[in-house]
């Protein structure tokens, strides 16, 4: 179980430039539900992904995975509890290493790292027999540098490297959103059958209302640094993306008038 | 024939030196000019120590471990004080400059007549039979230290590349190679790539300091200036290790690198035979590297307008 109590961000703080990126954002996400963050550019869903993998150090507010404080670990010390996909299809893979390499370090993602050969017999097997799953022909490709794939099959594989122990949680950062279309929907694919069978508790942003509403148990919708709407349970199942795209125009008409503005109507018309 | 065995000789002692730039500037992707001042340090080490009557090999030993804690403090000063690579090896350099000579407590500790790590060996050959101070290599007579020398130095050589190969393919040399190749990556694997940072510079440095360290034994003697420039030389032969190998596995690029060095220090050996100054050495290896770093971009750009220029006609 994700919890997140009460979350503040704020980037340079004091400049022209400040960003009030979490605004106290709390959060509860049941074990085994599989959660999509959606949201306009700039609402802040990419930087609670961040908060929670550990990127940053947020300015307040609490972070607690299955009851554990992590709210002042660094992002390596969550990598065991944590699993993740970036939006970069090249940044959850080292390219000049082979794949078996980078399986390897999957494997041991987290743990006690010893001065024991990583490419045993036995951990070969166990890629092939994983990898064979992908139906990507890329069983017998292991010692090729994973920096010659492409980016679907490389996305495919930090998938694989992000759930190869099991997580508590699983963050997903847009992670289909730079591939091509036939790369994407094998990607989703794979995510769901993954999530589905290791019952993970997922955490995705994404862009896509359909992948929102396909994919999900719960649709949160955030802007300006805070949940704005969150479906869930019954709602979840009702919601289609029209209900998705009239929420947005919504929130985009809100945003027309001026916050003084809206203060001066307020008075009036109360 | 004498030219050419102390070419070997000095390629194997110096590849040592360019397997630890190899870790710094290829593994985990730090341009270290520790390097130029913890080879001193290794030399001055050593120097000091047979000096006063130890074991070459302890000494040798010693002078690792010196090289390994300079290496580490330039890490520190990177990832603790968010010093930039460049300047925290500086830092650590010209700091080595004044240790150095604290060390030696001079400039120069000639170490002619001195036990080296090679004693042992000479000792051997000697006993073995063989009453005559030169050996017939080939139909060359060479000198009996010679043979000595070169046998110890590829002795250390061969420990060391075997050693290094087996750590950087083991759970926590992937780990290293991975901090160096994708720190993002790395971090989401539960690696630290800061306290890699750390580890590999002391690596590196302990690598350099041991290779300052036969060195000294080999010439017979430490110099305060000794160090300058050999970060460059350690670049130039890994990339020419590269370009006779090209970069496939660990084992290979290991080898690689050492075949690099054993090939530079031939070039220069026969280019000092042809009557190429010494003072002019560091200038033309510096225009070898920015050549050998350049070159490939400028080809590849120049293929491009090639085609390019194919494509209008």
């Amino acid at each position: 179980m994700l919890e997140l109590v009460n979350l503040h961000k704020t980037f340079m703080p004091g400049t022209a430039n400040e960003v009030r990126a979490l605004q106290g954002v709390s959060l509860t996400i049941q074990p085994g539900t599989f959660a999509v963050l959606i949201g306009s550019n700039g609402s802040g869903k990419s930087t609670l992904l961040n908060a929670v993998a550990g990127s940053f150090a947020p300015d307040a507010g609490t972070i607690r995975l299955n009851g554990c404080d992590l709210t002042r670990l660094p992002e390596h010390r969550r990598a065991a509890r944590i699993g993740r996909v970036f939006q970069n299809p090249f940044a959850g893979t080292a390219a000049e290493m082979s794949i078996a390499e980078n399986l390897a370090l999957a494997m041991h993602r987290g743990k006690h790292r010893s001065l024991r050969p990583a490419l045993t017999r036995n951990a070969r097997t166990q890629m092939a027999d994983r990898i064979r799953e992908l139906k990507m022909d890329l069983e017998n490709r292991l010692d090729n540098p994973i920096g010659t794939l492409s980016g679907g099959q490389r996305q495919a594989l930090t998938l694989l490297m992000a759930t190869w122990t099991r997580p508590d949680l699983l963050l997903l950062d847009e992670h289909t959103a730079a591939l091509d279309p036939k790369s994407a929907a094998k990607v989703t694919a794979l995510t769901q059958s993954i999530v589905q069978r290791e019952k993970l508790t997922t955490l995705m942003v994404t862009h896509s209302m359909q992948q929102a509403v396909d994919m999900s148990d719960r649709i949160i919708m955030m802007h300006r640094g805070a949940i704005v709407q969150d479906y869930r349970d019954e709602h979840k199942q009702r919601i289609r993306i029209p209900d998705l795209m009239a929420a947005f125009d919504r929130l985009a008409r809100r945003e027309l008038f001026d916050e003084s503005v809206a203060d001066l109507l307020k008075s009036q018309y109360a | 024939m004498s030219l050419v065995l102390g070419a070997f000789t000095m390629g194997l002692i110096l590849s040592l030196l360019s397997l630890g730039t190899l870790i710094s500037f290829r593994m985990i992707r730090f341009t270290d000019i520790t390097v130029d001042g913890s080879i001193t340090l290794g030399a001055s080490v050593a120097a000091v120590c047979i000096m006063r009557g130890w074991n070459p090999w302890a000494a040798t030993g010693l002078a690792m471990l010196a090289g390994a804690c300079a290496g580490a403090v330039t890490g520190l000063l990177h990832t603790r004080f968010r010093i930039q690579e460049l300047l925290s090896g500086i830092l650590v350099m010209t700091a080595l400059y004044s240790i150095n000579l604290r060390i030696m407590g001079r400039s120069n500790i000639p170490l002619m007549n001195s036990a080296s790590i090679s004693s042992g060996t000479e000792k051997l050959l000697n006993r073995s039979g063989n009453p005559f101070e030169k050996w017939n290599l080939a139909g060359w007579e060479v000198p009996l230290p010679d043979i000595a020398n070169l046998a110890c130095a590829a002795v250390v050589c061969l420990i060391v590349a075997f050693l290094l190969t087996r750590f950087l393919r083991t759970h926590f040399g992937t780990g290293l190679r991975a901090a160096g190749n994708n720190p993002q990556m790395a971090r989401a694997q539960g690696i630290n790539p800061e306290t890699m940072i750390i580890l590999s510079l002391a690596l590196a440095n302990g690598l350099v300091a041991l290779s300052g360290a036969l060195l000294a034994q080999y010439q017979g003697f430490a110099d305060v200036q000794m160090g300058i420039g050999m970060m460059v030389w350690g670049l130039a032969s890994i990339i020419i290790g590269e370009a006779l190998i090209s970069r496939v596995g660990i084992g290979l690029t290991i080898c690689g690198t050492i075949l690099g060095t054993i090939l530079f220090r031939l070039l220069i050996a026969i280019a000092l035979r042809w009557g190429l100054q010494p003072n002019d050495l560091k200038l033309v290896t510096a225009f070898f590297v920015f050549a050998a770093l350049v070159l490939p971009h400028g080809l590849a750009a120049l293929k491009k307008r090639t085609h390019r220029g194919e494509r209008h006609a």
